[in-house]
């Protein structure tokens, strides 16, 4: 009961609210809502919604109405359940049981007063109160009853009513008690309520019906669940609900009343089925329930007309209840079991266990088993027991379930189609065993001709073509089936349509006036002129017509003479028809020929007549006079030749005669004779005088003409006139013959196909041949098209019988496009057959002789002819549009796209040669006032206009005009459009230009300033970097060779290789393979591991430190050892240097003394190695003593500019890798007073001692260096000595064990492994011989072949891209005087300083400056002139100064540490062959074994090539004797010997002296340069510079450099140890040739002197330039640090 | 002022590898990247990927679906150099090893909306037999040194390629600016009814003329 109350609590809440918003509400808009839950309600009973009444608006209550309503009824179900319990805890009332009390109270309250129906609103009973917002039943009472009455019998009613009243009775007795307690609930809640508005309106009528109110609901949610219930029970017993069952739930939703209906409807069938046993009822609740209710709903509707009359009332009421149904409410729950019901009640769990036989065959049957029976069943396909199972109990849930099942209980099914074994044999046999039948046989697809000929025109209209294609019929001009009559009937009708054309046209007529007129024309011209005053141009006229006249005469006579012969024929054949109708007696034709007469009036007939002969006569006459005028005078003058010659003939005669009396005739006059003799055979013969003309003649002539061409005078004009209308003669009154070909005409029948393309579109009917041989089909096919029409024809077949021939072929003309329906003429189109037929009737046939003649002459034959009258045209559409295909198209597809002309445009679509129109207009005088030729004039017209006259000049890029994007001015002057463009063309400045911007605005000219001043100042040299101007002119210059070369080298970039594109693995040859395989049996780790050979990465894809320098420090050489400061060694001063001296051990003596002094003080050097490349500075670990072992790893990034990776920006990598060696050097500094002794302050000192350099170019083209190469040492280290081997041979051999210097073994790669950028594949063009090149390509690949490692260079390219063959570079060249003067005495001393002035030139690799192009070989006069260039340039130089030094002297083309692929120079002297570096300008005996050389590939001289074919390569194992040819392989030999290659160096160098000012100055720049860059290195630390030292040192700087860097170290540092005793001097003068100052900074900062950061350090630094000849520059820099000891 | 007057416009590009036809292959994935001219910039998105190899189905046994989603936005200033996706399938071969299986490009469409788009694939050929047959004993195929050599039409002239199955994406296409800037890359779908208005247009005219 609690809840009941918190319940009932709540719905007031709810009530009250509702009623508070409803109250403003109008009342009219209510009335409405009312309607609304009695609607929702029936729906929601049947799970259906009728809303029709409904508004849009009223759409929402109504659902939540609905809702509301649901939960209510749940909640009043629970209610009711409890209230039951509660009220009457013993009785075991059930559910229905509470109904029924309800019912019946309904029903007593609708008896007592029906006129308040609507007052359930506001009852608040726990039972009632969820009923409060039901809608009021009564108002959707009244229509039931009417649609009830259909389906329920009067008697089934009343039968009913007596049922509920009995249970009524009963109910009553035992639930009145219960009853009690909810109304007076009710009672209490009543009274609260009556505060709001509406309940006062309507509390007396609540008041008086408080108790019945609630009935009618009551019922109806009870009926509701007892409806369920039945029907669940209904669905039990008979699985699918009944036809009438559906026909109610459908109708339900259209009839305010349905489910009382249906309740009834199944009440009523459910006692049927059950044996109409009433007093059943009790049994089953549910069905009394039914009645029950049945039986108040029957009182009820008595109640209901008196309630449709109240309908204001109750709507206003419902009012109410619809706030009500505005509920807040919680969520419902419904509960684990509940749920499991009610999805019960939708979902079906087939079980799967096994259906019993019996409810799977019909009742009372047994299973029958075919197979017992004998009888053949196929097998099953297999399928497993459970699905089976579940299968057929799902099956037999259906209501007709049993029909899938066979006899045997079993599903029918089929019998497994899979087949065992396949159907197809398989074949097993090789192609060429198979059957000849069975091969399959090629066939290629035919392409349909016209298939892909659509019209274009957009798909939309694709279709909207059409063609109307009308065949109106066929006249048989023959047919086999013709008799003689008919042919001859055809032929005159024949002739006939031929008269009535011609007489149409009326040509004679026409001629005639024409000729009148001419003649009258002539007539007046002559008598207005008369004779005299003929003019030329008169004359030439008259003559003009006096032709015309003729030769229109001439045409009228044929014409008039066709005429008449027409006439004459056309009366014979007529004739001849009625011969023959005479003849057999019968009539075939219709024909009938009427000849009409006219008489003419005799008189003016003659005269006409006569004048026309006489006009005639006249004309003839007078020409036959002008002929014969002119034949005379032609005689005339053929007379006058005649006589003259006569009489020269004669003359000559004479002369014979005289010649023939004297003897003493020679061969030239009987030549003559002869000749004349010849002349006399030749001469003209005598010519006849013309024959005077026959007048009389003429006459005659004229008058027979005219008698035979024209009608006679007074003779009638017949004019002929065929119809048809005879009669012929019926089938009975023929002969057998001609009946059986009657017979035989009328079993023919006729169609015709219509083809289009050559495909069959339709045909028409089939007509019978009419006795007169007309076929009349006139039918019009409208084809739709698609494709362009390219044929349209059409076939006529003649029917017999069921035979079908074809007698014949139509082609008809695709019509214009102008050519529409409606518009266009029918055509006659003529046929003929050759089919041969023949008769034995009267019927002449085909292809068959017969004879009009009894006697059988004059025999003829015919074949089937005829005309097929038809009419293709384009169809027009609904609103007028043709529907016909453009017309240009049209055009197109006939004639593709090459007639792009006016015409074409105009529709004169086949008059394309408008030339010869418009010739043929002149030729044939067409009258330009004739209206039919007007539109040939006005074509002609148009044609001949300039406009659009066909362009008789071709356009290449026609339209090209229009299609320009812009003017060309307008893209010159777009700021854009430049810069897009210069981009394109891969200028340097805008190559990676990113984001050009979008709007010409916003295109500054910034961005051209740069590009544009490179352009201007091309010419102008700017000193301000190069500190020299002529160094500055050729870096100018070496920018502007570069950039061709760039240039060049950017176009063949866009040349690609399969292995640009495609990384393809190497095919292992058959060598690889194998050691490959013999690998597999090595042991896993070998004693010896070998390297492996790195994968190598293509450099595009990389990036930032992706790319790794690993260096490995092996070890050192000969480091130069510390020096004791105190040691003052005697040392021999060498102030006079020889040549011989400086290879002699000339300084044993120091060895020994430095040795005593390295055992004495056990001074040794603790050097490390530092790497600085790209400013990244790594350092290996200290080691001890001048030959120290490192073994270190040092790995530095690579970045390359701007973040590029492509091969050609790596090859421009100008950075340098600089090993420097250093000293470690510890210096104790004593500690302030108190701590000295206890605390030792170290400091660390490094000093250099010397560098190795190593370009990126290098690394990256060799990608590793491996080998011990020199360090660079200054020839001074202060406070340095070196320890010397003591080996001492004399002579040249000294050189290798004089080798000065440290050496310093590396290994140094890429990693990853970098494939080289490819030289340039392009060919270069050259004026060498054909035969040379050719040959020396050959030279180059045998070498290649047979020697790979080696290089072999026969060709090289100069500097202007052009092949030229090596030797031509080699030529004796002086070298500058003054160096030959320098040592007049010592030709050794010379050598050298030559090869050091060689060295002094600049190096700069080609293949930094011409990035990954190709090596350029500038001639030397070239090269001096740059001042810079690579080894090949310094050696030729170096080569050539030696030849003309008169030595012996070849070009090393080989290979050497780190330089890779260079050229050295060999030369012979003193029976020794020296190796020269030309880049350093030291030499190397050949068997140095310190040689960087390492590899020789082949040696050049001034005129021929050697390639070295030896075993091996090294310089210390191989011979230099060119001249054994098992050893060297010579180019020119005597097959090919040397043609005379002339040289491309220059006679003669010409020096420039260096101006020693410019030197003097360059020297103060660079010093001052240097300093500034020394103090700018050390920010946080003052630079103090020693000027006593600086002094000094620039004192002793000139002696270096005439000693040509030879060591001076001891008798210096004594110099300097004298001066600055007190100061710890560390030092070294670095040389360089002078190219930039960028470099010698460089140089300076690797060192690292500024690094010392002792607080009381002190700088020296001096420059010293010594200027050689061709500025050629020497620069020297002394860089000191001193530190004061004291 | 920005919006008034743009100085760039946007490509915004969204879709997805949906998925490839490989018939003998499985177990495949791609990757893919975007190939654009100097003017173009990736404003936002990521610019290569790759997705998670994928199975064939046991239904649609031809059908590998990766549906990788893309996304990218690109500001340029210039048409030329529209970007191109480049998509490289990868698998393993009959060895195991991962071998490329196609490469592929096609541009980026430029009208905005909804496109999807069907790209053959090929594979680079061997140079020869020999090279074929070692290259698949060890499986190591030829491949692209670059995929984005297949969006660029230089130096193809050198390769053979072999056709190898499709990938087929979809992309919508979002574009800001493009026709303030000019480039009017909508569908003359107007023009081209106009076009056929105008000739019908023709025919009544010539109608007077022929009846």
């Amino acid at each position: 009961m609690a809840s009941s109350s918190d319940l009932r609590e709540k719905l007031r809440k709810k009530r009250r609210a509702l009623q508070q918003t409803l109250q403003v509400k109008d009342d009219v808009d209510t009335d409405t809502q009312a309607l609304v839950p009695t609607d929702k309600k029936q729906s929601k009973e049947r799970g259906q919604t009728t809303m029709e009444e409904l508004t849009a608006g009223e759409e929402e209550p109504g659902d939540t109405l609905r809702r509301n309503l649901k939960a209510q009824r749940q909640k009043r179900k629970k209610m009711l359940e409890k209230a039951s319990t509660d009220d009457t805890p013993d009785d075991s009332v059930v559910e229905p049981h509470d109904e029924t009390v309800v019912e019946v109270t309904a029903v007593q309250q609708i008896s007592h007063d029906d006129d308040k129906p609507e007052k359930p609103d506001i009852v608040s009973s726990p039972t009632h109160s969820q009923r409060g917002d039901l809608p009021p039943r009564p108002q959707a009472k009244p229509a039931p009853s009417s649609s009830h009455s259909e389906s329920s019998t009067m008697r089934q009613r009343m039968r009913d009513k007596l049922r509920a009243a009995r249970s009524k009775a009963e109910s009553l007795l035992q639930q009145e008690a219960s009853l009690e307690a909810p109304a007076s609930r009710l009672q209490s809640l009543r009274d609260r309520d009556t505060l709001t508005r509406f309940d006062r309106e309507t509390e007396p009528d609540l008041r008086a019906g408080r108790d019945d109110h609630t009935s009618p609901l009551n019922t109806k949610v009870k009926f509701r669940e007892t409806v369920r219930r039945v029907r669940i029970e209904s669905i039990s017993e008979t699985g699918l609900p009944t036809a009438e069952e559906a026909y109610n739930f459908f109708t339900f939703n259209f009839d305010p009343e349905p489910h009382e209906e249906a309740g009834k409807g199944r009440k009523k069938r459910r006692p049927r089925t059950e044996g109409e046993n009433d007093d059943e009822e009790e049994e089953e609740e549910a069905v009394t329930e039914v009645d029950r209710e049945q039986k108040g709903e029957n009182e009820e509707r008595d109640e209901d007309a008196p309630l449709v009359k109240d309908e204001e009332e109750d709507l206003f009421i419902i009012d109410q209840s619809a706030h009500d149904f505005l509920v807040v409410k919680r969520a419902e729950y419904m509960g684990y079991q509940r749920r499991l019901q009610s999805e019960n009640d939708f979902l079906f769990t087939p079980s799967f266990l096994t259906v019993p036989a019996s409810s799977k065959v019909p009742e009372n049957m047994q299973p029958r088993y075919l197979e017992e029976e004998g009888l053949y069943v196929g097998e099953r396909p297999p399928i497993s027991l459970t699905n089976q199972n579940i299968l057929e109990n799902r099956v037999l849930k259906q209501q007709q379930g049993r029909k899938w099942f066979g006899d045997d209980g079993r599903i029918i099914a089929l019998p497994d189609p899979i087949k065992e074994s396949s159907t197809r044999p398989p074949l097993f046999h090789m192609e060429e065993d198979l059957d000849p039948a069975l091969q399959t046989v090629y066939r290629k697809a035919l392409k349909s001709k016209h298939a892909s000929q659509y019209i274009a025109g957009g798909g939309g209209t694709n279709g909207d073509y059409q063609l109307d294609v009308d065949v109106s019929g066929l006249i048989f001009s023959h047919h086999p089936l013709f008799s003689r009559e008919h042919v001859l009937g055809a032929r005159l009708a024949q002739l006939y349509d031929q008269h009535l054309s011609r007489q149409h046209k009326n040509i004679t007529e026409h001629l005639t006036t024409k000729l009148n007129g001419l003649r009258n024309a002539v007539r007046n011209m002559l008598e207005i002129h008369g004779r005299q005053g003929l003019t030329p141009v008169m004359q030439q006229r008259i003559s003009e017509y006096k032709q015309e006249v003729k030769n229109t005469r001439r045409l009228r006579d044929t014409e008039q003479e066709k005429d008449r012969t027409l006439l004459k024929s056309i009366i014979k054949v007529w004739k001849e028809i009625k011969a023959l109708r005479d003849f057999q007696r019968f009539t075939n034709t219709p024909y009938k020929l009427y000849l009409r007469r006219e008489e003419g009036v005799r008189a003016s007939d003659e005269r006409d007549h006569e004048a026309e002969i006489q006009a005639e006569v006249d004309e003839l006459q007078g020409e036959m006079e002008e002929d014969y005028q002119k034949k005379v005078t032609e005689y005339k003058r053929q007379q006058e030749e005649w006589k003259a010659w006569r009489r020269k003939r004669k003359a000559k005669e004479k002369k014979k005669k005289k010649k023939a009396q004297s003897q003493d005739d020679d061969d030239d006059e009987d030549n003559d004779d002869d000749q004349s003799e010849g002349d006399t055979e030749l001469g003209p013969s005598k010519p006849d005088p013309p024959e005077e003309p026959d007048m009389e003649g003429v006459e005659e002539q004229v008058r027979e003409k005219a008698s035979r061409i024209r009608r006679k005078p007074g003779e009638p004009i017949l004019m002929p006139e065929l119809t048809a209308s005879g009669p012929i003669t019926p089938n009975e009154q023929c002969p057998r013959g001609e009946f059986a070909r009657r017979e035989d005409v009328a079993k023919r029948y006729l169609f015709t196909k219509v083809l289009y393309n050559n495909k069959e579109v339709s045909r028409t009917d089939n007509r019978s041949l009419n006795s007169d041989f007309r076929v009349h089909f006139g039918q019009i096919f409208n084809l739709k098209i698609v494709n362009w029409p390219e044929s349209i024809k059409l076939q006529v077949f003649e029917v017999l019988g069921s035979s079908t021939s074809l007698l014949a072929e139509v082609f008809v003309p695709v019509p214009e496009s102008s050519v529409l329906t409606g518009s266009a003429p029918s055509e006659e189109l003529e046929f003929s057959s050759n089919l041969r037929v023949m008769f034995d009737h009267e019927a002449v046939g085909s292809d068959v002789p017969f004879s009009f003649e009894a006697d059988g002459s004059n025999r003829q034959t015919l074949l089937t002819s005829g005309k097929l009258s038809c009419c293709v045209s384009w169809a027009i559409g609904e609103d007028d549009v043709p529907l016909a295909p453009p017309t240009t198209q049209s055009k197109a597809m006939h004639s593709g796209l090459k007639q792009l002309d006016a015409i074409a445009c105009i529709g004169a679509s086949s008059l394309n040669d408008m030339k010869k129109l418009g010739e043929w207009a002149t030729e044939s005088r067409l009258d330009p006032n004739d209206p039919n030729n007007a539109t040939i004039m006005q074509l002609l017209k148009v044609a001949s206009s300039g406009e659009v006259t066909a362009p008789d000049y071709f356009r290449l890029e026609q339209l090209q005009e229009e299609f320009n994007f812009l003017s060309e001015e307008e893209i010159e002057r777009s700021r854009r459009f430049r810069l897009l463009r210069l981009r394109n063309q891969e200028v340097a400045e805008f190559r990676n230009y990113k984001c050009v911007p979008a709007l010409e605005r916003e295109v500054t000219d910034k961005v051209f300033q740069e590009y544009e001043r490179r352009l201007r100042e091309g010419e102008i040299v700017d000193t301000k970097d190069h500190l020299d101007a002529h160094r500055a002119l050729v870096a100018k210059y070496l920018q502007k060779i570069r950039e061709s070369v760039i240039n060049r080298f950017l176009i063949a970039k866009h040349h690609f290789l399969l292995s640009d594109l495609v990384q393809e693995e190497e095919v292992p040859s058959i060598g690889i393979l194998g050691l490959n395989l013999f690998k597999l049996a090595e042991p896993k780790r070998p004693l010896k591991p070998q390297r492996k050979e790195r994968k190598k990465v293509t450099a595009q894809n990389l990036s930032d430190g992706d790319i790794r320098l690993l260096l490995n420090i092996i070890r050192a050489y000969d480091i130069p050892i510390r020096k004791p400061q105190a040691s003052k060694p005697a040392v021999a001063s060498k102030s006079v240097r020889s040549f011989t001296e400086t290879f002699t051990a000339g300084q044993s003596s120091q060895s020994a003394i430095q040795g005593s002094d390295w055992l004495l003080n056990q001074v040794q050097v603790r050097p490390f190695v530092e790497v600085s490349f790209q400013r990244t500075v790594l350092q290996t670990t200290t080691a001890d003593g001048p030959n120290p072992c490192w073994n270190e790893d040092l790995q530095l990034p690579f970045s390359a500019p701007n973040g590029d990776y492509s091969t050609a920006s790596l090859q421009s990598v100008k950075d340098e890798v600089f090993i420097n060696i250093f000293d470690e050097v510890h210096y104790e500094l004593g500690g302030d007073g108190e701590d000295r002794g206890r605390e030792v302050h170290t400091r660390l000192e490094k000093h250099w001692l010397g560098s190795v350099k190593i370009p990126f170019s290098t690394i990256y083209f060799q990608s590793r260096i491996d080998g011990t190469f020199k360090v660079d040492t200054p020839p001074v280290l202060l406070g340095y000595s070196k320890e010397r081997s003591l080996a001492s041979d004399g002579g040249y051999d000294a050189v290798r064990s004089l080798s000065e210097g440290a050496f310093i073994t590396l290994f140094i790669t890429i990693e990853p492994q970098l494939v080289p950028g490819e030289t340039v594949r392009e060919k270069f063009d050259s004026q060498e011989g054909e035969r040379l090149l050719l040959a020396s390509e050959v030279f180059e690949r045998d070498a290649a072949v047979s020697y790979p490692n080696r290089p072999c260079l026969t060709t090289v390219i100069d500097i202007n891209g052009k092949t030229v063959f090596i030797s031509r570079y080699l030529r004796p060249l002086n070298p500058p005087q003054e160096l030959l003067d320098a040592f007049p005495n010592s030709p050794q001393e010379a050598t050298e300083l030559i090869a050091r002035y060689v060295s002094l030139i600049p190096s700069m690799p080609d293949s930094v400056s011409f990035a990954g192009v190709c090596d350029l070989w500038s001639t030397c006069d070239q090269f001096l002139t740059l001042l810079a260039g690579d080894e090949e340039e310094h050696a030729v130089l170096l080569c050539n100064y030696f030849l003309s030094m008169g030595k012996k002297a070849w070009l090393i083309i080989g290979s050497a540490i780190p330089e890779g692929p260079t050229a050295y120079v060999l030369t012979y002297e003193q029976s020794r062959y020296l190796i020269w570096n030309p880049s350093s300008g030291q030499y190397y005996g050949q068997y140095d074994s310190f040689c960087p050389l390492q590899t020789v590939g082949c040696l050049v001289s001034a005129d021929n090539v050697w390639f070295n074919v030896q075993v091996y390569t090294s310089p210390l194992r191989m011979s230099f004797d060119v001249t054994k040819a098992k050893l060297w392989k010579p180019f020119f030999s005597r097959a090919f010997p040397n043609p005379g290659l002339s040289s491309v160096q220059p006679e003669e160098l010409v020096y420039q002296r260096t101006d020693k000012a410019v030197a003097a100055e360059l020297q103060d720049r660079v010093e001052k340069i240097l300093k500034e860059k020394i103090m700018e290195w050390r920010p946080r630390h003052p630079t103090r510079w020693n000027r006593y030292c600086t002094s000094t040192l620039r004192h002793f700087l000139p002696k270096l450099e005439l000693s040509g860097g030879r060591d001076v170290a001891d008798e210096h540092r004594l110099e300097l140890q004298s001066l600055l005793g007190d100061y710890r001097i560390s030092g070294f003068p670095l040389h360089l040739p002078f190219s930039e100052v960028r470099p010698i900074i460089e140089a300076v900062y690797s060192t690292g002197v500024h690094n010392v950061e002792a607080s009381n350090v002190e700088f020296a630094l001096a420059v010293h330039v010594h200027a050689y000849p061709n500025n050629v520059l020497s620069v020297w820099v002394y860089l000191a640090s001193l530190i004061r000891t004291r | 002022m920005a919006i008034n007057n743009p100085s760039v416009f946007l490509l915004m590009i969204n879709g997805q590898i949906e998925g490839a036809n490989f018939p003998e292959y499985d177990d495949l994935y791609c990757k893919y990247c975007f190939v654009y001219g100097h003017d173009w910039a990736p404003t936002s998105g990521l610019e290569e990927g790759i997705s998670q190899i994928t199975s064939k189905g046991r239904d649609s046994p031809q059908r590998m679906i990766w549906n990788f989603p893309l996304e990218i936005t690109f500001k340029s200033t210039n048409p030329l150099g529209w970007p191109q996706i480049v998509v490289s399938v990868y698998g393993p071969d009959t060895f195991g090893n991962d071998v490329v299986r196609g490469y592929g490009a096609t541009h980026i469409p430029f009208t905005p909306g909804q496109h999807t788009r069907t790209i053959p694939m090929f594979v680079p050929e061997s140079t020869s037999r020999l090279q074929k047959f070692t290259s698949w004993l060890l499986g190591r195929r030829p491949e692209f040194t670059d995929p984005k050599v297949v969006a660029q039409g230089e130096g193809r002239e050198v390769t053979r390629v072999r056709s190898q199955g499709f990938v087929s994406l979809s992309f919508h296409i979002v574009t800001k600016d493009m026709k303030r800037l000019g480039y009017d890359t909508t569908p003359s779908e107007t023009s081209h009814t106009l076009s056929h208005t105008a000739a019908a247009g023709i025919g009544p005219g010539d109608q007077p003329y022929s009846t």
